[in-house]
Order: structure tokens, then sequence, then C-alpha cells
């Protein structure tokens, strides 16, 4: 079935009878050439793209719950790819132009729209730096526009822009950045994935990996093995609890990272704004909830909940940027668990151990990847070499000194 | 979450700040003929277990004090803490 205007127009004049399920509930086969572990954004655009674009088949998605239950109903919906490091950007706006086409591509709905973010400035020093990210965007064929104060006013005039400790001195805008429905998302690669003959198993649970001379044979799971010819494990947030059923220890750690939506509000907010001297982000979701986030809470955790101390310092930020944000009424806070790696920048590589690929380490910045990260990890699947764009996100960056160190943290993954 | 701290008691967990695992305290002999080795695994490579951890906090708005924190981190109870200078001098090290 094909959504189109048309069939939406049947469907109203016959009483939506025609309308069935969007993907199968299969049960599992004994053997698939691939599984991908992870039924979440990466997981389910993984499948999509390697039976469209790279000719596979025989694949099956294996989720402990349901799809899109993780990060990927969780996040903030942001898209953009305003980053500063080589090993970064070409693939950050390589995932931007795949979102740009993604609607048309899987034709399903999933409300990409480019309403663009704004990073706010502050400082001249930060004025500076950001002068110098836009202009890597605009080498690597991004776009990105730098603003003055005057400028920024003009766009967003309910900002607090004479602030004694933090006036706002700028802005470097990224006009095709933007915002998604995320849910939307994993259901058109589920749909997409599924019309295409990926198996799509919910409810089980892998429970251990069969590796036999060096070689993954295939997955342990709540409802018996399945044999692999190759195993891709995409479950970012708990990627150290399932690598460690191979017998690996991962450069990461996991935190817990939360996320807030205000009441419906009618249209206040233009794009997406970040706030340059703390870590605050805010954009209006289209049912009108101002939908915003800042740090991680800051210690190990797989709670799927934080605490208030990050609450009251997101709601602080919040306020000393955009003083209106305390007119509104929050009505939700929710948690996301992070696989926070050593220099905040991802892994997408093969493992020690043949057969078993690993896609992860993407810290808070998942969502935005997710087209990029399935096509690329697809690529290395079929053909056990990276793509151009993630060449750079490798296992041994580490051991060998390539770090991908957007903030330059250090290996202290709760400062990424 | 409230942090039971050995001598001053219980403290709000806003006045430390986290490092992560205790095993940052184990730094490994540079002289070893792998200490590349060991160094990338010390620095680099975590356990990360769903379940108890154990972590060092720092006490920047107390007393300086480092902490080995025993927590849960899918419940966030905290089981145990002791003072990191009391755990070290009990592998042997230091004065």
């Amino acid at each position: 079935m094909r959504f189109s205007g048309f069939k939406v127009i049947k469907e109203a004049l016959t009483g939506h009878k025609g309308w069935g399920p969007q993907w199968r509930n299969p049960e599992p086969k004994p053997h698939y050439d691939f599984i991908i572990i992870g039924g979440g954004g990466h997981g389910l655009a993984t499948a999509y793209y390697l039976v469209k674009e790279f000719g596979q088949k025989n694949i099956a998605v294996i989720e402990k719950g349901w799809i899109g239950g993780g990060n990927v109903g969780r996040n903030t919906t942001i898209i953009r790819s305003n980053y500063l490091l080589d090993g970064n950007e070409p693939f950050y706006e390589f995932s931007l132009k795949l979102w740009e086409g993604l609607e048309q591509d899987f034709n399903y709905n999933a409300m990409v729209s480019q309403r663009g973010i704004l990073n706010l400035i502050h400082s001249d020093a930060q004025r500076d730096a950001f002068t110098r990210r836009g202009n890597a965007m605009i080498l690597n064929g991004a776009d990105a526009v730098l603003l003055n104060a005057e400028e920024v006013r003009a766009e967003v005039p309910f900002l607090n822009f004479d602030d004694a400790r933090f006036p706002i001195k700028g802005g470097l805008a990224q006009r095709r950045g933007g915002t998604v429905r995320h849910d939307a998302v994993a259901w058109g690669y589920a749909r997409g994935a599924d019309q295409r003959g990926v198996d799509i198993i919910q409810n089980c649970e892998v429970t251990g990996f069969r590796i036999e001379n060096g070689v993954c044979k295939g997955i342990e799971t709540s409802r018996g093995f399945i044999g692999a010819n190759k195993v891709a494990s995409a479950v970012a947030g708990s990627s150290s609890r399932l690598m460690s059923k191979a017998g690996m220890r991962l450069p990461m750690e996991s935190h817990v990272l939360q996320a807030f939506v205000t009441e419906g509000l009618k249209p206040v907010i233009p794009g997406v704004i970040t706030f340059g001297a703390g870590h605050f982000y805010v954009s209006q979701s289209d049912k009108g909830g101002l939908v915003f986030g800042g740090d991680i809470d800051g210690y190990n955790s797989y709670a799927q909940r934080g605490n208030l101390p990050t609450v009251e310092d997101v709601c602080e930020s919040g306020m000393a940027i955009m003083p209106m944000i305390g007119r509104s009424r929050l009505l939700r806070s929710w948690g996301g668990i992070m696989d926070m790696s050593m220099d905040g920048s991802p892994i997408i590589d093969k493992t020690h151990i043949d057969g078993l690929y690993f896609n992860g380490g993407w810290c808070y910045g998942g969502f935005k990847a997710t087209p990029a990260s399935g096509w690329c990890y697809a690529h290395l699947l079929a053909t056990d070499t990276p793509h151009k764009t993630a060449k750079a996100y490798r296992f041994d960056r580490f051991e060998h000194g390539y770090m991908i160190d957007e903030k330059g943290m250090g290996a202290q993954p709760n400062l990424h | 979450m409230i942090i039971n701290h050995p001598i001053l008691g219980p403290r709000d967990a806003q006045e430390f700040t986290y490092l992560g695992d205790a095993s940052l305290l184990n730094r490994p002999d540079w002289q070893a003929n792998d200490a590349a080795d060991q160094f990338y695994n010390y620095q680099y490579l975590r356990d990360n277990p769903a379940g108890e951890h154990r972590e060092l906090w720092f006490h920047e708005q107390g007393d300086r004090s480092w902490l080995v924190v025993t927590r849960n981190t899918v419940t966030h109870e905290i089981s145990k803490v002791e003072l990191a200078s009391d755990v070290a001098r009990k592998e042997g090290r230091s004065k």
C-alpha cells in the first residue's frame, strides 16, 4: 500500500476501512544473512537501506521491546549538520541531505520541517569559534549564516538580549536544519523495510552471541537461537550491556539525558534556538508544546529517568535566554539512555569478532544521524568497507590517538 | 540523590562532581612492558554495568575529598560510600 492524497480521499469516502497494519509480525526464521539487533531508528534505517540501496536479502531486525520505544521516541527531534571536524561534518551533512528527501524516498509523512536552527553567540571568542565552524560547514557543502545581534533580534525578538551576564551578540544559523516527527521516522523505516521483505521481530531479547573460533554464528534470544552470517548491533544506550555478552568492553559510559515539553501554545518559536552560554535548546512542536532539553545528568545511569537538579538547571537556562518560557507550564519530562563515548563521537565499525558489527556511541546526538547512520552501517555490512563519510568512526581510534573530539574534553564522557 | 559522606554525613549530590568508574584509581605501571595497552584499557575502556557500579565523586563544594560511591545505575540507589584515600590505602597504595 502506498500513501497518497488520492488514497486519503478514497478512504475518507469509504469509511476508512482500507487501512491495514503497516508491518507484519513474523515468527523468526532459523537463519538470516543479516541480523540487526535493535529496532530503533538506526537499526530500522540500516535494514531499509540494506535492501533498498545495497540489494541484500534475508534480513531480520530483532527488538527487545517494541520498535521505536527507545531513544528514537525520546529525543528532541532536531536535525542539523553544524559540526566542525573533518571526521564529523561530511557525515552529518550526508545525513541532512538524506533527511531532505526522506519522505518521498520511503513514502511516509515524517513531518520533516526545515525551520532552521540558530546557535546564539554571547562573546567575541564565541563569535570567532562559530565563524570558524560556519566556514567548516560551508567547506563541506552545508549552509551557514552568521548573524549580528540586530539580525537575531529581528528574527526572534522575544529573547533576553541585554542580559548583564550573557548578552546576545549574534548567532550562527543553519537554515536547512529543523525538526522531524521522531516516531514517524521509526515507523516509516519499519514500513519501508517490511515491504521489502525484512522480518521485524519484536519482543525478542538477545541473551547472548554464539561465537565459535572467533566467528559469530548467530544470537541466542528469548525466542531461541537464530543463526546469521552477519550480526549487527544498533542498540545505542545499551551498547555496553549487549556487547559484554560478546566479551567486549567499550570506550563508553551510559548516561541519562532528560527532555521536556510544555503545554501546547500558539506558534511562538520559529525554529530551533540554542543558548550559547549554557546548555539549552528549544523548539516548538507542531502540536504547540515547547520541546527543550539541556545537559545530561552526568553520572552513569540506565534508569531512563533523571533527577531534579538537572530539571532545575535546564529550566534556569531557559529562563536566562527566553524569559517568556516561565509563563508556560511544564507538561512532561522523561529520560533516555545515551552511549556517551570517550570523544563524544560515534563508532560504526567491525569488531574483532568475524561477523559481528557495531554501531553506537551516539552520545546525545543520534537522532539527526539516523538516515546516514543506517546508510553507512548498511554499506559496511554489505561491502565490509566503511562508507566514505564514516571512515573516521573506527573502534581503534582511541588506541591510536585519532579522536574526533568536537568539544575538546578528552576521555571524560560526561563532559561531551 | 543524597550521598552519605563518611565524614560530613548526608550531602546533596549537587555538591559533588562526577569522574567515573572507580577503576580510575588503579593507574597502571608506566614501566610495564605492555604499558601502552594497559593505559589504553585504563583510560578508554569501561565495564559500564547496569546494576551496581563503584564510582568516583569529588566533594568540590564541600571538603574536597574524593569518595568511592557504590551506586546502582538502574535504580540510582547508593549502597556504600567510602573515602577514596581509605580504599587506596587498603589496596596497599600510598602513605
